[in-house]
Order: C-alpha cells, then sequence, then structure tokens
C-alpha cells in the first residue's frame, strides 16, 4: 500500500502501474496534494486496470506496507473527497480500451472458424496435389475422365467458396456469453470429416503410394460433394431455422418507462426496444391505522371512515397538482427554447458565392460550419440546458453532440424546428454514439439457464450500468383458419324502401 | 301499439266493412297502404314505435268507400277477414285486400285515439 496517502476501510488496493514513470510521478504528485489538504476524513481511490498484478514487481517495501495499511484503516466518514483527477480517468479507460482480453473474445469466434473453412477448402486441393509432388512418375495416367472429374471439382469449390463469404462472412452483431450449439456442432463436424478423410488417406494413398490417379481425383471429390452438403445443413440449422417467428417479446423497464410491445423475428436473437415513454409511476398510498374498536357509536366511526376517505382524496389531489405544475414547467421551458433557437438560426446567413466579391463594404468574417454553430449556440445554451433538465435528457446529449447536431443543420439548411426535434420529441434514446466498449455491455439475468431456449411464459432480465429491462415471452397465436367460398353470383341486394299501395 | 316478441298483441280495434266499389274492370277499396315485414319501419310517418312493421293506411281518397266506411288516414290494419296483416309482407297485404272474389272487406283497424277514448270512457265509469 501507497504510506503517502491515508484510506478508509473501503478504499481499494492500489498499485503502482506498469506504465512510465513519468505517469507514475504524476500520480503521486497529485496523491501529495491530496494528503496536504489533511483530514483523516479524505479518501482517495484509484481505479485498477485489470490484467495487472496486485502487488507490482517494483514495489520493495512489502512488510513495512502491509504493517501501514492494517494501521491506517478507519471506519469510514461521512464526508469523502474523490481526489481522482480528469488525466488519471482518461488514462485509466484509455489502458481498458486496449487492453487485450476483451478484444480478442470477440473474434476467436469466427477466427477459428474462419481457419476450418479454409482449412477444409484447401483439403481437396492437397489430395490432389501430393501424389502429383511425391510419386509423379509411379501414377497411372488418367485421361478425360479426369479431367472431367478436375472441371466438376473445381466448380464445386468455387460454389463452397462463393457461398461460404456470402452466408458466414458477416460482423457479428453482438457478443453472447454463452457458445452457440447449431455453429458448434457444424465446427465440429467439419473438423470431424476432413480429419477422417485426411486420416483415411494417409493411410490409404500416402503410405503404400497408391497408383491410380482417378481413384484419388474421385475420392477428393466425394469429400468436396460432403462439404457442400455440410454447407446445406448450416444453411438450414443457421439461417432458415430462424426465419420463422415464435414468440412475442414484451420488455418493461425497470426504471419509469412504459412497456412496448415488438415481434421477434426469429427465436434466439433478441431485439432492443426502439420506443419509450416516461410515464411516472408514483402513487400516494395512506393506511389508516387506527382501528378503534373500543368505540360503538356508529356515527362516529362512520365520520372516521369519512375523514379517512376525505385524507386519500386529498393526496390524490396533491399528486394531481404535482403533474400539472410539471407540465406547466416543461411547457415553459419548451416556448423559451423554441424563441431562442428561432431568434438564433437568424443570426447567421448562408453567403453565396457570388456574395463574396460583391460586398466590399461589410468585411464580414467568413466562418465555416463548425465556428457558426459555437457562435449562434451561446445565446440559446441556457434554455437548452435548462429544458433538458426538466425532461430528463441531460444524460442523453452532451453539449459536443449538441454542437455537432447544431453544425449538420446548418450545413443542410434546415429549420430551427428541424433542429429542436431531436430534443423536443422523445424518441429513442439508446442510440449508441461513440460511447465506449463498456458502455454497450448488457448482461443477461434469469432465473432458467441460459442455454435453454426461449419458451412461453418466461422472464428474464437484460441489464445494464444503469437499469435494466425486463423481458416477458409470450407466443405468438395459434390460428384456427378454415375456409369458406362465397359464390360471386350470390351478391343480390333489395332495396328498402316505404312502398305505398293503392287497394 | 308496440308489441314485445313472443307476447301476444293486444289493442283496442274497431271493425270497419267496406264494399267494394266496381270500377271499370277493378273493384277498388280507395285507400293506400304502406308497411310490411320487407319494408323499412323507420320511414313510417304514422307509426308510433319505428320498429313497427304492420301495415298502415297512408292515404284515403275522398269520396271513396273506405271514407264512407270510417277509415282514417294513419290507421293500422290487424285483419283483414279474418287474415292477420301485422306480420306479412308488402305485397301480401295486397293480395289479401285485393281479392277479386270478394265484394266487402272487413277488417279490424286500430289507432291510437282509440285507446284513449277507451281508457278515458272506462276510467269515468270506475270512478262512477
Amino acid at each position: 500500500m501507497d504510506n503517502e496517502s491515508q484510506y478508509s476501510g473501503y478504499s481499494y488496493k492500489s498499485s503502482h502501474s506498469r506504465s512510465s514513470r513519468k505517469h507514475r510521478d504524476r500520480r503521486d504528485r497529485h496523491r501529495s496534494k491530496s494528503r496536504d489538504s489533511g483530514s483523516r476524513g479524505d479518501k482517495s481511490v484509484t481505479i485498477q486496470a485489470p490484467g495487472e498484478p496486485l502487488l507490482d514487481a517494483e514495489s520493495t517495501r512489502g512488510d513495512e506496507r502491509d504493517d501501514n495499511w492494517g494501521e491506517t484503516t478507519t471506519v469510514v466518514t461521512g464526508t469523502s473527497v474523490d481526489s481522482v483527477s480528469n488525466e488519471d480517468l482518461t488514462r485509466v479507460s484509455k489502458e481498458l480500451e486496449e487492453s487485450v482480453p476483451l478484444r480478442c473474445t470477440r473474434f476467436a469466434g469466427p477466427a477459428l472458424g474462419g481457419c476450418l473453412s479454409l482449412f477444409a477448402l484447401l483439403t481437396p486441393l492437397a489430395f490432389l496435389v501430393l501424389p502429383q509432388a511425391l510419386w509423379r512418375e509411379a501414377l497411372d495416367p488418367c485421361g478425360t475422365p479426369c479431367e472431367g472429374l478436375y472441371v466438376s471439382l473445381a466448380f464445386k469449390l468455387l460454389v463452397l467458396l462463393i457461398s461460404s463469404w456470402a452466408l458466414f462472412l458477416r460482423p457479428a452483431r453482438a457478443a453472447l456469453p454463452r457458445f452457440f450449439v447449431f455453429r458448434c456442432l457444424l465446427m465440429v463436424l467439419v473438423f470431424l470429416f476432413v480429419a477422417s478423410y485426411w486420416l483415411f488417406y494417409g493411410v490409404r494413398v500416402l503410405e503404400p503410394r497408391e497408383r491410380d490417379y482417378r481413384g484419388i481425383v474421385e475420392y477428393a471429390a466425394s469429400l468436396v460433394d460432403a462439404l457442400l452438403f455440410i454447407q446445406y445443413l448450416a444453411l438450414v440449422l443457421l439461417e432458415v431455422r430462424h426465419l420463422q417467428p415464435a414468440f412475442c417479446l414484451k420488455s418493461a423497464a425497470s426504471t419509469t418507462w412504459a412497456t412496448s410491445d415488438f415481434p421477434v423475428y426469429n427465436s434466439a436473437l433478441l431485439n432492443l426496444p426502439k420506443s419509450i415513454l416516461s410515464k411516472k409511476m408514483t402513487g400516494f398510498k395512506v393506511y389508516s391505522l387506527d382501528e378503534s374498536s373500543t368505540n360503538n357509536s356508529t356515527g362516529q366511526s362512520r365520520a372516521m371512515i369519512a375523514a379517512a376517505a376525505r385524507r386519500r382524496d386529498n393526496s390524490h389531489n396533491e399528486f394531481y397538482y404535482e403533474e400539472a405544475e410539471m407540465d406547466r414547467r416543461v411547457r415553459k421551458r419548451k416556448a423559451r427554447l423554441v424563441v431562442a433557437v428561432e431568434e438564433a438560426f437568424t443570426h447567421i446567413k448562408r453567403l453565396h458565392d457570388d456574395e463574396v466579391a460583391s460586398s466590399p463594404k461589410h468585411p464580414r468574417e467568413v466562418m465555416d460550419p463548425r465556428e457558426a454553430a459555437q457562435a449562434i449556440f451561446a445565446p440559446m445554451a441556457r434554455a437548452m440546458q435548462k429544458y433538458l433538465r426538466t425532461t430528463r435528457q441531460q444524460p442523453f446529449h452532451s453539449m459536443e453532440s449538441i454542437l455537432t447536431h447544431l453544425q449538420f443543420c446548418i450545413t443542410h439548411n434546415m429549420t430551427p424546428k428541424a433542429f429542436l426535434e431531436r430534443y423536443l420529441t422523445p424518441g429513442p434514446t439508446m442510440q449508441y454514439q461513440r460511447e465506449s466498449d463498456r458502455g454497450r455491455q448488457w448482461t443477461l439475468v434469469s432465473e432458467e439457464p441460459v442455454t435453454s431456449a426461449l419458451r412461453p411464459a418466461l422472464v428474464f432480465s437484460l441489464r445494464r450500468l444503469d437499469f435494466s429491462l425486463v423481458v416477458t415471452v409470450t407466443p405468438l397465436p395459434f390460428l384456427r383458419i378454415g375456409e369458406e367460398f362465397i359464390d360471386p353470383k350470390s351478391h343480390k341486394f333489395v332495396m328498402r324502401l316505404q312502398s305505398e299501395t293503392s287497394v | 301499439m308496440s308489441f314485445i316478441p313472443g307476447q301476444p298483441v293486444t289493442a283496442v280495434v274497431q271493425r270497419i266493412e267496406i264494399h267494394k266499389l266496381r270500377e271499370r274492370e277493378h273493384l277498388i277499396l280507395g285507400f293506400s297502404i304502406g308497411g310490411g315485414i320487407d319494408q323499412d319501419p323507420m320511414q313510417n310517418p304514422y307509426s308510433e314505435d319505428k320498429t313497427d312493421k304492420g301495415i298502415y293506411v297512408t292515404k284515403v281518397t275522398p269520396g271513396g268507400p273506405a271514407e264512407a266506411a270510417g277509415l282514417k288516414m294513419g290507421d293500422k290494419i290487424m285483419q283483414v277477414n279474418g287474415w292477420d296483416m301485422t306480420m306479412v309482407t308488402h305485397d301480401q297485404a295486397r293480395k289479401r285486400l285485393t281479392k277479386k272474389n270478394e265484394d266487402v272487406v272487413r277488417l279490424l283497424m286500430t289507432r291510437k285515439s282509440l285507446e284513449e277514448a277507451v281508457k278515458c270512457s272506462m276510467g269515468g265509469y270506475a270512478n262512477r
């Protein structure tokens, strides 16, 4: 432990990182600054990058350090000051992003599959080439039938190559925690096939130096046929089976958002919800605990019941007025924002090419879109910030993103309303805009084992860092469809009138 | 004059006897009918209950046998010569009224004022 700073009982163990001395000096300097500020209640926290040993080889003060750690352990006090600087955080986050384990696992599966398929594709060619290379003189001459076989072999390999590329070489959309059973099965199958063919080849062809070349070519052709059939199996298992919609997933976020329904296209992949409404779900419940049964007069108990009912009514009123107040505030802020933005947009004007030369009397400073956006952002920044804070959209829109959006709107001649549409209408808030990989991490939490398939009335939740979605699986209904034939000539109509007949 | 399905229809009726008038080769009665179970009852201006699909008198020719017998516009015909007219089509009603071998048509008809008159007289009788 670093004995330059003081720790409370809940602090993390820090380590001297393996990074350069320069970083370490910077961190030590910063920590000594925090120590000077003084009180025992200061807590300093460092985030440890994964993959680094807790006790570094650099540190030599092992025993001393342990003793010091024991002495400075205290109970957590009330106030604490985070002494991690911004530089430390960016450095640590960069380390996390660059660390190897996170990236490798994503590409390990496809890489393995790619190697296996390449091996499988090159095997028939190897079967053909090896006898020619090793014992060419001893081979029986093989004329037209062999050439025919060569042609068919070539085309089948081409088809295999193209379809493998089309079907399997696609970037994966998600990294799932468990293996995909069918893909594993297929890879094992391919491996077994190719391995058994090689075994047979090695024992029967390479060892005795088989002379019948036509037989060898036919053997290679049979391997290619087998690979084609395995690819057909892969196509059916991996692609076609998924096309049938089987379940409907209803998801509700665990925070204050309402449910949204959407059909799922296949039972193995899940869709994320696209539109989320905000709805507050608090309720004021009043439980009256004074059940005095000693009082027998009905009049008094009736009065008490009435009073209790009135009390409940008042709390509902409170809720209503609070909601009304909130709505009013949002509308007021929205009005201010719209006016501010419209006024801001009138401050700049697009400069056309012919105007550059024709107005020498106004030496206007010509700005590019970025500068223009920054220039007009200032007057509307405050109104925008207040509105975003009121509608609780602040975490989703950083100043940088607002500026970028404004620049985009200015470049494409959009109206102020079009610029504001993104903030006024609560659209999809799951926007993965240049977040770090950590932000996209979802965790599947369920009572069922995660390898089991979806079934009706299953409930699981997808958890992220700050909230979670609770998903319910309901099966699509089974439709019982009968038939009934309607004769086209059977459509006859009668006028309903009040006819009058004289008798 | 409304009816409840499944229950017998009760009404205060008046018996009217109309002697047909021979005009060239036709026998005419001198009034027009409207209504029937195949007609639209909502368009009937004379019925109280707009779902009533009975046969109503829509016009009475002045000076004809029907007027002489006491038939008035808006009357509902309940029976013609013993044949029921409350659940017939318009064409069936016309046929029942214009049988060539019948000279006299005895019909039972009802109207709102009849019911009221009977009520008043009965009420008076009860008071007495």
